[in-house]
């Protein structure tokens, strides 16, 4: 029986091909051509990048520093930037806020703020305010922007109950909240590889152990693992130490997936004509792995890395929120949340939900990101 | 299927005895023991213990002893005699604490997996058939806040809102005077009126994640030649969505029970505690915090076995109703 | 006599993100009673989107901009099948019982979660309101006149319980279940392997006579059309470019596409080691169509001024005939 895919051959030589349709390009180059036609996920990784290179410069963004206080203002509302305006003398200002008029309740004690028209408090870049050390490195007072005389009550996101500025703060919590990601990906992937490869390399008994253990840690509920898990970390130890063990603990969970990840790719890839053509070719089993096999699957795999992430950041706010990750004096957006878990707090001063709007906002752009990415990474997607 | 289910109970005594170990490890993490913690606590209140019930208790949990008996006697009294150990905080005996949370841990975490498939699936259905149309964006909107917000936030901000616009509290899950009531009718109905606000917190994420799911498997199934048959047979569009494809991507939909209640059970247990219910996220948060390391250990080892009984049903459901599982 | 179906300038296009396609761009042929018709033409030449046309069930994002299908079954009037409306009740009565479809992939066009007796019975109980009991045995019936053994107990099979060849020879029992007039066969055994497609084809061979079945056959096979066909459809680029009985296509091709097809068969009575004949260039991009004749670019008559500036129609020959080409039959 004849068929007729012989039609579809190649154009002969002597024709000029389209240059279009033939155009050679490498695999990254079409991963790219292809992701840029998602704008979402292009919008995404933009604002993923804009919050990591917040969290890099985070004391330096940062208008003050994470314990700056000022009890004058405790529960001070946010104030609203303006672009323009007078003072109460006529004269004109450009970007600035508003001061407070605070009275305190006789009785209950409670502050209650109003906003002072006649007090202008003008924004200025590389202002000079509280002292830190950059990058706990060099000491130095300036900041990206701040109030023009350092000093000057300056709360875009409101202020806590001990008067610390909640925006200042939620610029802190980014670096610790997104490096525990970063950094609990990171060993998820190490290990993911790690066991994943040797669960699909090699096979056998040694498979079906990993295999065991992987569905094992998956029917367990993870949040009273974690729990017990953070508990027993000592209370007295240096805030990097517990930042480390929280971060193994959640690592302990995410590498699972990534292993199943591996495993399937080489159990897939073993039998490929292209991976037969290279060890016919005289390859040897490590340049197989490397340069043939792992290539080919590296793309999803940063995908699938990249929805890792947020449920790292999920979790990491979840067990500080409780009390049991990071704890003060440590910066995280669940640390910060904590401060918003009495509904007293919270019924008075609505704004300490804004850091939940951070962990949103960071979830959602590395969710859209990773499933832009995980669309342009197929090879076989239009 | 006798065999597979046989096959697969048996899986689950390893699984178990795993469990069973991290719990104990877990017991046995925080430094010093229970006896230690307890001599500690009876001395700031001027009480002490005589000797020989302290020698007694360490008998009985054999701290004497190496790791392993420590543990043999631990499970031995959980197996033989449901004997879990005793809370130092509470002074009673961890069983006693136990039951009473976990049965309403279990209300909870299943009024929730039915509002979620209850949910889940017409609108996954609606989002796959209507692929595009307004309804399928905004049910992909929600989605994605759903899978966005964290649990704790969205119990936090329903609490406010309450609050400040209704002037209700929305936590716990009874009524003053039904909390330490026995079960009536009454009882029932006041524990109907506070679950729907645990059950909307915790769903939320999951119905997303399920949407996200249902519509996915349905818009493969849809393409695949057996619906385009079907049609070809004369079957009305209604019929055939329902008998074929929808039946299909049933499959993968109830298989993600396995996942779905570890995340459910864990999600509770945030929730509780925000929410204050009586549930047993609170209750193990505290163990925790007192370091009343045989009541969180207890917690730990039945929540771990609760979701793995939800995922053996899912997954003899599964066998039941995909006979390619079946006769494998 | 009066053909059972015709298909009358139809188009259907694809409104794709990319642009339009147009899968189907002027197609019309007849298929008469009792004849087997072959619709021939390579991947991409509109060949299964007009099956689908003919059941009115065109898949998203294609529609049926124009023609008409026009079916007449025993000398009745004819009824425009693309008239009816594609989810209405006259449509679906039509479909599985008038008109079956019998489709490539045998595995996928069963349910993986249904019995075959379960998907059999659902489609007589419909179509000719038997009772449980008596759809039934009418399944097993059937399953026995395509050659299934043991069928009562096959009722209770699923569909990856059988081989290929058994299943397609489920699907085809599924088709002809409630006696259709006209099945569409689109390529049948092209994912069977070479002897269970003979045996298929035999099978529809015996089916045609012995239930005076319409058949018709798309395929892209050539050895296939020259076992079953009386009828050949060749198209091209969705067009007709030639139609005619199955020895005059084969003996004296009129267009120089279906010549260039017959020339690219593998023959045994060829001696001499030499190279496959190919059609030289490539099925052009579907939203880059030539000007002129469609087939211009690719062919070996081509004329300068003529070809790449008017489209042929098509027009009759003798023998009832029809090709779409300037010089078709000329210099054979």
């Amino acid at each position: 029986m004849s068929e007729l895919p012989v039609l579809e051959r190649e154009l002969p030589a002597d024709r000029p091909a389209d240059p279009k349709s033939t155009a050679v390009a490498g695999q990254w180059r079409l991963i790219w051509l292809r992701f840029k036609r998602h704008r979402l996920a292009l919008w995404s990784g933009a604002i993923v990048l804009l919050i990591y290179f917040v969290a890099v410069f985070s004391d330096f963004i940062a208008p003050t520093t994470a314990g700056y206080y000022n009890a004058d203002y405790t529960y001070a509302p946010p104030q609203r930037i303006r672009l323009w305006g007078e003072d109460a003398d006529g004269q004109r200002h450009l970007l600035f806020v508003y001061g407070y008029e605070a009275s305190v309740d006789p009785i209950a004690l409670t502050r209650t703020y109003e906003i002072n028209e006649d007090e202008v408090i003008g924004i200025g870049f590389f202002v000079r305010g509280e002292p830190y050390r950059f990058w706990g490195l060099f000491p130095t007072d300036i900041h990206l922007f701040g109030p023009t005389e350092a000093g000057q009550p300056f709360y875009l996101f409101g202020a806590d109950r001990l008067g610390r500025d909640v925006f200042s703060r939620t610029v802190h919590g980014t670096r610790v909240s997104m490096s525990i990601g970063l950094i609990g990906v990171a060993i998820s992937l190490a290990l993911g590889i790690l066991l994943g490869g040797v669960s699909g390399l090699a096979g056998g008994w040694l498979d079906e152990v990993i295999q065991r253990v992987i569905e094992f840690l998956k029917s367990i509920p993870t949040i009273p693992l974690w729990m017990g898990l953070a508990a027993a970390i000592p209370l007295n130890i240096h805030p990097l130490i517990v930042y480390f063990w929280i971060t193994v603990i959640l690592s302990l969970i995410g590498w699972t997936d990534i292993a199943r990840i591996v495993r399937g790719r080489f159990l897939a890839l073993k039998t490929e004509d292209f991976v037969t053509a290279a060890r016919l070719d005289g390859c040897g089993q490590q340049r197989i792995i490397w340069r043939h096999m792992v290539p080919s699957f590296m793309s999803h795999l940063i995908a699938s890395t990249t929805l890792a992430i947020p449920a790292m950041i999920l979790a990491e706010t979840a067990l500080s929120f409780l009390g049991i990750g990071l704890r003060p004096p440590v910066v995280s957006w669940g640390v910060l949340l904590k401060e918003a878990q009495s509904i007293l707090a919270v019924a008075n001063a609505p704004w300490l939900f804004l850091p939940g709007l951070a962990v949103i906002v960071a979830v959602l752009a590395l969710n859209f990101l990773g499933d832009g990415l995980r669309d342009a990474s197929d090879p076989y997607g239009n | 299927m006798l065999t597979y289910i046989l096959r697969r109970i048996l899986f689950m005594v390893p699984v178990t005895l795993a469990i069973s170990l991290v719990a104990f490890i877990i017991i046995q993490l925080p430094p010093g023991d229970f006896i230690t913690a307890l001599t500690a606590q009876m001395a700031e209140n001027n009480e002490t213990l005589d000797p020989e019930t302290l020698a007694a208790l360490r008998d009985r949990y054999g701290f004497d002893q190496p790791m392993i008996v420590q543990y043999w006697k631990w499970i031995t009294g959980i197996v033989f005699r449901g004997d879990f150990g005793q809370s130092f905080e509470w002074s009673r005996p961890v069983a006693d604490l136990i039951w009473d949370r976990l049965g309403l841990t279990l209300i909870v975490s299943f009024a929730t997996l039915v509002f979620v498939w209850v949910l889940a699936f017409p609108i996954g259905i609606y989002s796959a058939v209507r692929q595009y149309s307004w309804g399928d964006y905004i049910a992909t909107f929600f989605g994605f806040i759903g899978l966005a917000v964290p649990n704790f936030l969205l119990a936090l901000v329903l609490m406010y809102l309450s609050s400040r616009y209704l002037g209700a509290s929305v936590g716990g899950l009874f009524s003053a005077e039904y909390v330490n009531a026995d079960w009536s009718w009454g009882r029932v109905v006041d524990l109907l009126n506070h679950l729907w606000v645990p059950v909307i917190v915790l769903g939320t994420g999951g119905t997303a994640a399920l949407i996200r799911i249902m519509r996915a498997n349905l818009l493969d199934e849809l393409k695949k030649p057996y619906v385009e048959l079907a049609r070809a047979r004369g079957l009305s569009e209604t019929r055939l969505l329902l008998k074929y494809p929808v039946r299909v991507a049933l499959n993968p939909f109830i298989s993600t029970l396995g996942w779905i209640l570890p995340t459910l059970v864990s999600g509770a247990v945030v929730t509780a505690i925000v929410l204050s219910l009586p549930t047993s996220g609170p209750l193990l948060l505290n163990a925790l915090f007192a370091q009343d390391m045989y009541l969180a250990g207890g917690f730990i080892l039945l929540l771990s076995i609760l979701t793995l009984i939800g995922t053996l049903v899912s997954d003899l459901l599964l066998a039941w109703l995909d006979p390619r599982i079946r006769y494998e | 006599m009066a053909p059972l179906i015709e298909v009358a300038d139809l188009r259907t296009h694809f409104f794709t993100d990319e642009g339009v396609v147009k899968a189907v761009d002027g197609v019309a042929f007849t298929i008469p009673a009792g004849k087997t018709v072959c619709v021939v033409g390579e991947s991409g030449s509109g060949k299964s989107i007009t099956g689908r046309s003919i059941l009115n069930m065109v898949p998203y994002p294609g529609r049926v901009l124009d023609g008409a299908i026009r079916w007449q079954p025993d000398g009745a009037p004819p009824v425009d099948l693309l008239a009816l409306d594609p989810k209405g009740r006259e449509i679906r009565a039509i479909r599985g019982k008038d008109i079956a479809l019998i489709s490539q992939e045998p595995m996928a066009a069963l349910s993986p979660v249904h019995t075959i007796g379960n998907q059999m019975i659902e489609t007589i109980r419909l179509h000719l309101g038997l009772t449980k009991a008596d759809a039934r045995a009418r399944a097993a019936e059937m399953l026995a006149k395509v050659g299934i053994p043991r069928p009562k107990d096959r009722l209770d099979s699923y569909a990856f319980e059988l081989s290929g060849g058994m299943r397609q020879r489920v699907c085809i029992a599924l088709a002809v279940a409630c006696g259709p007039k006209l099945l569409i066969a689109d390529e049948p055994t092209t994912a069977l392997d070479v002897t269970t497609q003979a045996n298929i084809l035999d099978l529809f061979r015996e089916l045609r006579d012995a239930l005076g079945v319409s058949i018709l056959f798309i395929t892209h096979d050539l050895g296939v059309v020259a076992e079953i066909a009386d009828e050949v459809v060749v198209m091209y680029l969705g067009q007709v470019v030639e139609q005619g009985r199955v020895d005059d296509i084969f003996h004296r091709p009129l267009h120089p596409y279906t010549r260039a097809l017959l020339g690219s068969v593998p023959r045994l009575t060829r001696h001499r080691p030499e190279r496959l004949p190919t059609i030289s260039g490539m099925v052009p991009s579907p939203f880059e169509r030539p000007s002129g004749c469609l087939f211009h670019p690719r062919c070996d008559r081509f004329e300068q001024g003529l070809c790449d500036r008017s489209a042929p129609e098509l027009d009759r020959y003798a023998n009832d005939r029809v090709a779409r080409c300037f010089k078709a039959g000329a210099g054979s």
